[in-house]
């Protein structure tokens, strides 16, 4: 169960911001890697991007794609509220950032479906 | 009185007896009108378990000794009502603050608190003795009133105790003694402020923060560490690039 | 290196990295309409300076970003401290940046 003292939105958004951190760091070299196959030919590029044309890839892309937005906000909240002059937590900021993640992953369905 | 209505007056009360090592005991203490959460703590210790360890001193939030952790947050227990944290069940669970070295039952250990604020050069550095006029400070200026924003911290350590970073990293300074650096930053009487600052970046310091606020959100006095804790690291990037500040 | 200085980078690379993020995520949303090819995906790219300049200071930026946020991580949640994990984030980052060099190479130079 989690810590009443911790059961906030403050933390909540610094919970999302470290998850989404880490496992953006971690796939990074894969993508990478990925990329990197271009190197090789065109169609080494290809038989990756077919072969990543699945169901489970395409849960895993939208995966990253949500998880890169909401380091994206979390980051520019954490920003602003160290290089902004507010003395309140701006909770709506958090709200702000969940809303966008939750939009750009919508956007994504759609258009990929 | 029937039995049933006396039933519903009573708090069901579990306190941590013990060290690191212990067990909560169960306490049926009467519900009264504006009870305090250390109204129920000293009723106990009068009433059932004499021997009960716990700290108090100013009983009106002042002292800032009374802190513990009340059904799973910090709080200064003086200044909670009963009312405010027992819910329709009227059940407590009160146990020692978290984040530092527990005594016995419900008193913990302020030596690394304190220590931490010696860290941060949380202490005035005077530059005038008693012969000098009062410096002048003008209670409108910027600095004066980030300093005034912070200034109202009674030690009790809850902020600390909320801190999930205190908790993970043994060498974190914590909100308390940064809010106290950055007091003392903006406090333009004292002598060594780049020396405080210097103190509160250090390892361990205001960059150890990740500005997600439970010291905001537990404490008592509404004091904000979080945005002194930010000011700190705004001032350690201006001293970093060479600019003589403060 | 010290706190202010890590903390610096970290935000310094942060700032960089908020645009180019906005522009990756809706290149990737407008990309993905009936799949990706790499046709589609090295056309763009072959060749274009611009491209090349907004992918390298990309990757330097998140080789740089991404090695400081785990040292972070691992210092809180383990008991890894020291000179080692300095030594293991700097090679984190060479590693993301030479990867990350490969692919822009990769996906911008013309063959
Ligand atoms: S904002 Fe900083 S000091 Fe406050 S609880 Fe969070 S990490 Fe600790
Ligand atoms: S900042 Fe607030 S919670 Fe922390 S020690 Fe001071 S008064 Fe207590
Ligand atoms: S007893 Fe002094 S603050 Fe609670």
């Amino acid at each position: 169960m989690i810590r009443p003292s911790r059961n906030h939105p403050g933390f909540w958004a610094f919970v999302a911001h470290r998850v989404s951190g880490v496992a953006l760091a971690l796939f990074l070299p894969l993508h990478f890697l990925a990329l990197g196959l271009a190197l090789e030919s065109d169609a080494a590029l290809d038989r990756f991007l077919s072969a990543a044309d699945n169901p489970v890839f395409k849960i895993a892309e939208w995966g990253l794609v949500v998880l890169l937005t909401v380091h994206l906000c979390a980051g520019l909240r954490v920003m602003a509220l160290e290089f902004l002059p507010w003395r309140d937590s701006r909770k709506g900021l958090i709200g702000l950032g969940a809303v966008t993640a939750v939009a750009v992953g919508a956007i994504f369905l759609l258009r990929v479906g | 009185m029937t039995a049933a209505r006396d039933e519903r007056e009573r708090l069901s009360v579990e306190v941590w007896r013990g060290r690191d090592e212990g067990r909560f005991e169960t306490f049926a203490v009467p519900h009264r009108a504006n009870q305090t959460v250390l109204d129920v703590v000293t009723w106990i210790q009068r009433h059932a378990a004499p021997a009960l360890a716990y700290r108090f001193a100013c009983r009106v939030g002042v002292c800032g000794s009374c802190a513990m952790t009340v059904n799973g947050r910090p709080r200064w227990t003086c200044r909670t009502h009963v009312s405010k944290v027992a819910g329709a069940d009227r059940r407590l669970r009160i146990e020692p603050l978290r984040n530092l070295p527990r005594i016995k039952d419900l008193a913990v250990d302020l030596t690394p608190f304190f220590e931490k604020w010696q860290r941060a050069q949380g202490r005035f550095t005077p530059t005038r003795n008693r012969a000098d006029p009062l410096a002048p400070v003008s209670p409108e200026s910027p600095a004066r009133k980030a300093a005034d924003a912070g200034i109202e911290c009674i030690n009790c350590a809850v902020c600390h105790a909320a801190c999930d970073v205190v908790g993970w990293d043994p060498d974190y300074l914590g909100p308390a003694a940064l809010n106290r650096a950055w007091t003392l930053v903006n406090d333009e009487r004292d002598g060594d402020r780049r020396g405080v600052l210097q103190a509160a970046a250090a390892g361990g310091g205001c960059h150890s923060c990740h500005t997600h606020g439970s010291c905001v959100e537990h404490c008592p006095v509404g004091l904000n560490p979080t945005a002194g804790i930010a000011g700190l690291k705004r001032r350690s990037l201006l001293d970093l690039v060479g600019s003589g500040l403060p | 290196m010290s706190p202010a200085r890590l903390y610096l980078l970290q935000r310094a690379t942060a700032l960089i990295l908020a645009p180019l993020v906005l522009v990756h995520l809706g290149l990737i949303l407008i990309a993905v309409e009936g799949g990706l090819t790499a046709a589609e995906i090295l056309g763009r790219t072959r060749g274009s300076v611009g491209w090349a300049a907004f992918y390298g200071l990309f990757v330097l930026a998140a080789a740089i970003h991404a090695p400081i946020g785990l040292r972070n991580v691992i210092h809180e949640h383990t008991s890894w401290r020291g000179r080692s994990l300095g030594f293991a984030t700097i090679a984190l980052g060479l590693l993301l940046a030479g990867l990350g060099a490969r692919a822009v190479i990769a996906v911008v130079a013309v063959p």
